[in-house]
This record gives structure tokens, C-alpha cells and sequence, in this order.
């Protein structure tokens, strides 16, 4: 009784709620939703699947997300990153028909990695050195990210016809599960790993809640933050390869478009603060999962794309408005009175 | 001591108040008389500030009934109660850091010209003045707030406090981080509300003050109500036995430490050491083993000695050894590698991480110290906030408690066991018993002076009170205008060397 007391208030139990109620809503109208089936070439298939699949690269961008907004900050560059990562990718690979890569994969993944790193340097920089609001730091790669990714590519559309780039973002050779969801269970272990075994979520937390006590605690600041948009910056770059893999092109104008407000969103319904302070990494997986199972569902029952953002909009104020303290508050009066009658009573 | 029920302005009945997990006030009666000046007492943690909330409307009372005025009231928030004419300084100030200081004494009742848009010269001269008027300091009002120490901020909050009309006065450890004039001065303007008829409540864990100024007292502990009293009845070693729940003999509370006898070798040594507007030219030195006292007047710019030794500000000129030693200081890290330690006397603002746990905030030196990846394991954690939580005997529900949730004095005791832990060979306390109670203080003080000849740890002990300082420190420096200006050694440590040498009058032996 006390575990299930301690569950309904944990942080975890608003998001995991609305996406039951996805689920839920999903297994009644839509037909076979849950049916997982093998294709001929041994891959999975199925709606869960493809979901799962399709969360990948918001879930890692969350991921970075959540540290970022732990801090106080936020990065709303990532999705400009997404499409400089992609570019750069796809032009270390080079458009030949053939299929003979310019570069070898490996030095065009480690590149496109370090474009996301380079980005993350850079708001870093902006935020933690030059103390520019996160906000308007992160702002200028956003606008001017598009821009570069457009120089990279020489304003054009790379195709890549190397058979193995499309690999991240389909499935490797005899692998069942599609790639995006293992890299994106391995950025997750790796988030817990730093959350766990390393003192770096004690830090941003602390960074976040009140930085003049931390500096006086002897954390390092400047370094911290550096570090979470270095990290985001990460993040940003491994989704541009999934992102890029998946139409094996770069497309600097619509690779990772509006994906930052999405990582925003998942990272609040996952229950972090956009204050800074206490974050939660089940949370975020949860949000960023439960935003694709909306635009699956949407699109399973036949909301056309241009609809879609509408109802996506209402969803979520939905789901904030539960969230919030001052419904809470409203909730629990309303509870109080109800006891103190049937006291009364 | 048949008190007529017109007599009282103030009527607290059974006041019961729980927070989630904790009973924070258990059946606690309080009645305040027309124009007393009335003091609440009981150990940190007890419920006096909790008291206060509940009769301004910050929290809501789970039971009991409240008369104010003749009526029944249930203040809702602390805006109904200020337009009741209850005002209040919290022990926390609550003014706003990003506003002026005009701003801040004025907000939500701003001089208003023709068109109804705000005044702000006015503003400004009626700031100024008010200032000067009641608690004779002259600063410059129009900047922010931030830009003042602590004790200047409370001293803002007192004057918007008393410049509003008002029935009761609510004082909660106004005088914590005053000095001896401020205090002198606060109570003169106490005397003459009290005359206007105004109820004071009165909170301080400094009995010196509350015989001064009170006339009667309500004793708390652990949020019970243990009774009123007369002061003039109540010798000071009965008011501090029924605060702690148990007999004292005088000499525990009083007893002079022991003073440890100072070695020959320097811990840390400054010399020609510049900070620009905050340190003057300071040469000095701390030995091993030895707790050195800073003494000054508010302002004078120990606290700034303070944080250039720690690497908070960066020195432009002079040398700082330590071990024999020149080092270089950049930020606080540097120092906590040569095993500085440093406790603010701002909490709330340098000190605690309010949404962190008592067990995060212990340890987060110590995990800062060691660097990321040297992650203490949880179970390790845990003993060491256990170990500190009883040694301090800090009140706490247990050690997830958030920090924001202990009562300010709790705060306090955290932040030194945060320091304990990284096990400094220098430990620098600014104004630890800050809103420490009696038996805690004198633990503190024992504690640093204990820690100085057993582990031959270096204490810098600032304090405003003399008398603490006197009791703990085998050397004090005195401080003016950021300048080291005279040094006491031994036996010529007495409060009234100390006010001599602050003035100028006294030059050492030496
Ligand atoms: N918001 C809160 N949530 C939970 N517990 C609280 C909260 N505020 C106070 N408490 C608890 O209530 C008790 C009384 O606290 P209070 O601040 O009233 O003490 P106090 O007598 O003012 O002490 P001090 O002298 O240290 O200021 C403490 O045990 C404290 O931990
Ligand atoms: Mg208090």
C-alpha cells in the first residue's frame, strides 16, 4: 500500500499516466496495435516498433535537453545541430552514384559527432563564459544553423548512395532491431551511467537550484555548464546521423525542423522544471516517447499532417495543465474539503 | 499576572500545524498584550518561525483559533495579514535582490504623481530619508539590493516594516546579523512604537537582548507550548533550562573554552595582499593549530578578508603562502586543494542549495573537491550525513529532508557540517552562530576551538558578537575601513580591548 502510495507521487506517475491512456485509447481504436511480427529479412515490425523506432532521435535529444534545462538553461539550437550534423556527414561520404564514400564511414560519423561538439562549444561558450542568457545564446545557432549546414552541402541536396549509411537509420544486416533504437538505449545508458556513478547530477543540480552557493561549495560553474551544452551538442549530432541516415540525404532546410521544441516538451512532461533544479531522466524518456505515440496515434486514426499540430497542442496543455502546481494545489483543497465533510458528516 | 481579556490584542488558541511527515506546532497557546514587547524562545527547530507564519498567513493553521483585534480571524496570506495591520521581517528577508532599495521599501503602496504613474523622485527622497530618520544609515537608495551585505538588507526590511501602520510588529531574529549600534538603534525605535501602543513580538537566540528590550517571553520546544513568563521573574539559567527540557548549571552555558596555545609554524600567510575596494595592504598570518578572530565593525570588510583568502575574489597585488608556500588563487577550488574551508555568513544566498536534500548538501563540498568521476557511493553518503547530522544535532525528519524545509538555524548546522566533511586544515566560520540557539552556540564555539588543538586545525572565527570571540580566539585581528589596523593577543582579549581597538584608542602590546 505504502509502494503504491509512494508511486502515485512520484514524479513518474503524470507522463507514465498519459501514455497509458495513449495506449490505451490506441488498443481500442486502432486495430492490431500491439501485434509485433517478424518481416521475411528477419527484421521487427509492428506499431510499438515503429514508434520506439521513430522516438530515437527525439529521446537522445532529450537527453541532452535534460541536463541543459537542469542547469536553468535550454538549448533550442538542437534541431539546427540535427541538420549541421547530417550535412556534414553526408559531405564526408560525398554523393558519388557508385556508392564509393569519399571519406571512410568512420571519419564521416566521428566528423559529424564532432560538428554537434563543435556547436555544443560554441553555445557553451556564449552561455558559460560570456554569461548570455541561454535563451538568446542558443537562439543565434538556431537561426544561423540552417545557414551553415546550407554552406556545407554548397546550397544542395547531398544523396548518398553508400549502402551502409543507411544502415543507422534502417537496420544493420541481420540485427532485428532498427539501429536508431540501439544507439538511442546506449545514449541512455550512458546518461545513467553519468547520473549514477558520477557526481555530475548532484552538480547540475546544484548549478541549477543556486549558483552562487555552489561556487561558494567549490563546484565549478562555468565548467558545468559548459559541459551540458557540450553534452547537448552531443546529442544533437548523433540524432543528425540517424536523422540524415533515414532519407540518406542531407537536407539542411527540414533535417531535424522543430525537433528542439519537441525535446523541450518531453523533457517537461517528463516532470523537470524548466527552473532549473531536480531533473528526471525516466521522465524525459517517457515524454519524448509519449509525443511519438501521439503523432503515430494521429496518424493511425487518420488526422491529416496538417492537422496534427493542433491536436498535438491541445494534448499537451492538457497534460501541463495537470501538472502544474497551481492544479495540484486546487486538486488537494478539493480533497481536503471533501474529507472535512465526510468528517463532518 | 490576571491578564484582562481587553488587555490582549493577540489570541493564539491550540494552534495546531503539520507539515507533510512533520508536526511542526502541537497545541501552542500565545497571548500578546497591547503595547508588550514580547519575545519567543525555544531551540532552533522549536516553532517560533513557524508560529509567526501561521498568525501572518503563510501557512494555514490545521487547528486552533487565532483572535486578533477582538475577531476571529483566518489570514490567508501575508497580504490579508498586512492589511490587518500585522507586519512582519521575516527570518529569511524576502525583499526582492533585483530591486533598488527605494523600490523595495516601497513596493506595492509607491508614491503616486498626477497621472497616477509612480514618483520616483519621491520614491527615492522618502527611502532616503526614512532611512535616515529612524535608523541613522545614509546609503544610496536607488541601487539595487544585491549590492548590500546581509545586515543591510535586514535593516531595509525593518524600516519597510515599521514605516508601514501597523498593530503588531513582527521581529523575527531581526538582530541576527547586526551590529551592537544597529541593535542599540533598532531598540530605541522598538521603545517608541511600544509607547505609540503598538505589540511587539520580538524573536533572537541572544538573551542579552531579549532581558534589554522584552517584558515577557513564550517558550517553545519541539512545538509545544511550555508557558509564558514574566522576564523580570525569570533568572536567565531557568529560561534556558525550560527551553532545552532539562537542568543547567551556569558555567555549562557561560564556561570560557580553553584556549589552545598557539604553535610557531604559519598555516597560511599574506603579504601587501590587495583586493581592490574590498582589502587594503593585509599582511598576515594564521598559525597552525590556532583560531584567529576577526574584529570589526559591520562592514569593515572582514567578510571580504574572508573570501579573498578563499579565492571568491582574486587579489590583484601581494603573495599568499600557504605552508610556506606561494600559491596561486583563482576561485575557491584552488583553496579547497590546499584545504581551506570556507562557511558564508550569507545562507540563504551562498550557502544552501534550498531544493538539494541535508545529504546532498553535506557531501557537495567533498563531491566537488574530489572531481566528478570519484562518485561517493550512496551508502557512504549516507554515514557520513548521519555522522554530521548527529554530531551538530541537527533537526531534521531525516536526512532526504529538503534544506528549504529545516528552520533557519538547522540551515546553519548543515552548512557547517558541509565544511566538516572536506576535513580542512583551515576552516574559516563567518558568523556561524548566526540564529544558532544557546546550547547549540556554545557547542560551536567548543567545537572550533576542540578542533584547533586536537586535529591542530586553523579556525578564522568572525563573529559580531565580542563576547563569542573573546571566549574562542587566542589572537584577534581588528579590521577598519578593509584595513588591518591592530592585532590582540592572549590575555589582552576582552570585549572592552576589542571596542577600544576598533576605535583606535587601543594599540596591543605588541
Ligand atoms: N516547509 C516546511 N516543510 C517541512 N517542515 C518544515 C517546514 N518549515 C519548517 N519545518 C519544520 O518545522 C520545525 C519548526 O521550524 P521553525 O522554522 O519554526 O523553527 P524555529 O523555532 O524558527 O527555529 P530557528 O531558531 O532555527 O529559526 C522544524 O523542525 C522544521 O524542520
Ligand atoms: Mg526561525
Amino acid at each position: 500500500m505504502d509502494k503504491l502510495k509512494q508511486f502515485t507521487q512520484s514524479s513518474l506517475m503524470l507522463p507514465l499516466c498519459a501514455l497509458a491512456v495513449l495506449l490505451l485509447f490506441n488498443a481500442i481504436f486502432v486495430d492490431d496495435f500491439f501485434t509485433i511480427s517478424m518481416m521475411e529479412n528477419g527484421n521487427l515490425y509492428g506499431r510499438p516498433i515503429d514508434i520506439l523506432y521513430r522516438a530515437s532521435s527525439l529521446i537522445i535529444l532529450a537527453l541532452g535537453m535534460t541536463f541543459v534545462i537542469a542547469t536553468g538553461g535550454i538549448d533550442i539550437s538542437v534541431g539546427a545541430v540535427v541538420a549541421i550534423s547530417a550535412a556534414t556527414c553526408c559531405l564526408m561520404l560525398g554523393g558519388d552514384i557508385s556508392g564509393v564514400p569519399e571519406h571512410p564511414f568512420i571519419v564521416a560519423i566521428i566528423a559529424a559527432l564532432c560538428a554537434g561538439i563543435i556547436s555544443g562549444i560554441w553555445n557553451g561558450t556564449l552561455v558559460a563564459k560570456f554569461k548570455i542568457q541561454a535563451m538568446v545564446a542558443t537562439l543565434i545557432l538556431m537561426t544561423s544553423g540552417r545557414g551553415i549546414a546550407q554552406l556545407l552541402t554548397d546550397g544542395q541536396i547531398i544523396t548518398v548512395y553508400y549502402t551502409p549509411f543507411s544502415y543507422i537509420g534502417g537496420n544493420i544486416p541481420g540485427v532485428m532491431v532498427p539501429t536508431a533504437m540501439i544507439i538511442a538505449f546506449l545514449m541512455v545508458c550512458l546518461v545513467v551511467f553519468l547520473d549514477r556513478k558520477t557526481s555530475l547530477g548532484l552538480m547540475i543540480q546544484s548549478v541549477g537550484i543556486n549558483p552562487t552557493a555552489s561556487r561558494y561549495a567549490g563546484v565549478k560553474v562555468t565548467a558545468v555548464l559548459f559541459a551540458v551544452y557540450i553534452f547537448s551538442g552531443f546529442c544533437a549530432g548523433t540524432a543528425g546521423l540517424i536523422e540524415g541516415s533515414l532519407i540518406r540525404a542531407a537536407d539542411a532546410n527540414n533535417a531535424g525542423l522543430n525537433m528542439e521544441m519537441d525535446a523541450i516538451l518531453a523533457v517537461t512532461l517528463g516532470g523537470t522544471l524548466m527552473v532549473g533544479g531536480r531533473y528526471y531522466i525516466g521522465g524525459t524518456i517517457i515524454g519524448a516517447i509519449t509525443i511519438q505515440t501521439l503523432t503515430t496515434t494521429m496518424y493511425a486514426v487518420g488526422v491529416s499532417s496538417d492537422r496534427l499540430p493542433a491536436i498535438k497542442a491541445i494534448v499537451i496543455l492538457l497534460i501541463i495543465t495537470i501538472q502544474s502546481e497551481r492544479f495540484k494545489e486546487l486538486y488537494r483543497n478539493w480533497r481536503l474539503k471533501k474529507s472535512k465533510e465526510a468528517a463532518n458528516a | 499576572m490576571a491578564s484582562n481579556e481587553s488587555d490582549l490584542i493577540l489570541e493564539m488558541k491550540n494552534i495546531d500545524m503539520f507539515f507533510p511527515g512533520v508536526k511542526a506546532l502541537k497545541d501552542v497557546t500565545f497571548n500578546l498584550k497591547k503595547g508588550e514587547i514580547h519575545s519567543l524562545m525555544g531551540e532552533n527547530g522549536a516553532g517560533k518561525s513557524t508560529l509567526v507564519k501561521v498568525l501572518t498567513g503563510v501557512y494555514q493553521k490545521t487547528n486552533g483559533s487565532i483572535r486578533f483585534d477582538g475577531e476571529i480571524i483566518e489570514p490567508k496570506s501575508p497580504k490579508e495579514s498586512q492589511e490587518m495591520g500585522i507586519s512582519t521581517v521575516y527570518q529569511e528577508v524576502n525583499l526582492c535582490s533585483n530591486l533598488t532599495v527605494a523600490e523595495n521599501i516601497f513596493i506595492g503602496r509607491e508614491p503616486r504623481g498626477k497621472f497616477n504613474q509612480i514618483d520616483w523622485q519621491t520614491m527615492n527622497k522618502n527611502a532616503k530619508q526614512l532611512l535616515h530618520d529612524e535608523l541613522g544609515i545614509d546609503i544610496d537608495v536607488t541601487k539595487v539590493l544585491d549590492f548590500y551585505p546581509v545586515a543591510m538588507q535586514q535593516m531595509i526590511a525593518i524600516a519597510r516594516a515599521i514605516d508601514t501602520k501597523c498593530k503588531i510588529l513582527i521581529l523575527d531574529e531581526p538582530t541576527s546579523s547586526l551590529s551592537d549600534r544597529e541593535t542599540e538603534r533598532l531598540f530605541q525605535i522598538m521603545r517608541n512604537l511600544k509607547n505609540m501602543g503598538i505589540s511587539i513580538i520580538f524573536i533572537s537566540h541572544f538573551l542579552e537582548q531579549i532581558y534589554t528590550i522584552c517584558d515577557r517571553v513564550t517558550i517553545l520546544r519541539d512545538g509545544t507550548y511550555v508557558g509564558a513568563y514574566d522576564l523580570k521573574e525569570l533568572p536567565r539559567i531557568q529560561l534556558i533550562s525550560k527551553m532545552m527540557g532539562k537542568e543547567i548549571k551556569e558555567d555549562e552555558i557561560e564556561a570560557v573554552v580553553d584556549k589552545s596555545v598557539p604553535e610557531k609554524e604559519n598555516f597560511i600567510e599574506t603579504d601587501n595582499v590587495t583586493v581592490p575596494g574590498k582589502v587594503k595592504d593585509l599582511t598576515m598570518n594564521i598559525k597552525k593549530g590556532e583560531v584567529v578572530g576577526f574584529g570589526g565593525l559591520l562592514g569593515s570588510g572582514r567578510t571580504e578578508i574572508a573570501e579573498m583568502l578563499f579565492g571568491i575574489t582574486e587579489k590583484t597585488q601581494g603573495t599568499i603562502k600557504v605552508d610556506g608556500v606561494e600559491v596561486s588563487v583563482k576561485s575557491p577550488m584552488d583553496q579547497m586543494k590546499n584545504r581551506l574551508a570556507f562557511c558564508p555568513e550569507d545562507r540563504k544566498l551562498a550557502g544552501i542549495i534550498g531544493d538539494l536534500s541535508v545529504r546532498e548538501n553535506i557531501i557537495l563540498a567533498m563531491q566537488a573537491k574530489d572531481g566528478m568521476f570519484k562518485h561517493m557511493p550512496r551508502h557512504k553518503q549516507n554515514e557520513l550525513a548521519d555522522y554530521y547530522i548527529d554530531l551538530l544535532r541537527i533537526k531534521v525528519s531525516d536526512r532526504e529532508q529538503l534544506i528549504k524545509n529545516l528552520s533557519g538555524g538547522n540551515q546553519q548546522k548543515v552548512i557547517i557540517a558541509r565544511w566538516l566533511a572536506t576535513e580542512p586544515n583551515l576552516l574559516i566560520l563567518d558568523e556561524p552562530t548566526r540564529g544558532i540557539d544557546v546550547g547549540t552556540k556554545t557547542e560551536i564555539e567548543g567545537l572550533a576551538v576542540r578542533l584547533a588543538k586536537e586535529k591542530r586545525m586553523s579556525v578564522v572565527f568572525i563573529s559580531g558578537e565580542m563576547g563569542e570571540m573573546v571566549r574562542t580566539c587566542s589572537r584577534i585581528l581588528i579590521i577598519r575601513d578593509h584595513e588591518k589596523i591592530t592585532e590582540l593577543n592572549g590575555d589582552e582579549i576582552s570585549t572592552a580591548h576589542i571596542m577600544q581597538a576598533i576605535a583606535g584608542d587601543y594599540h596591543g602590546q605588541a
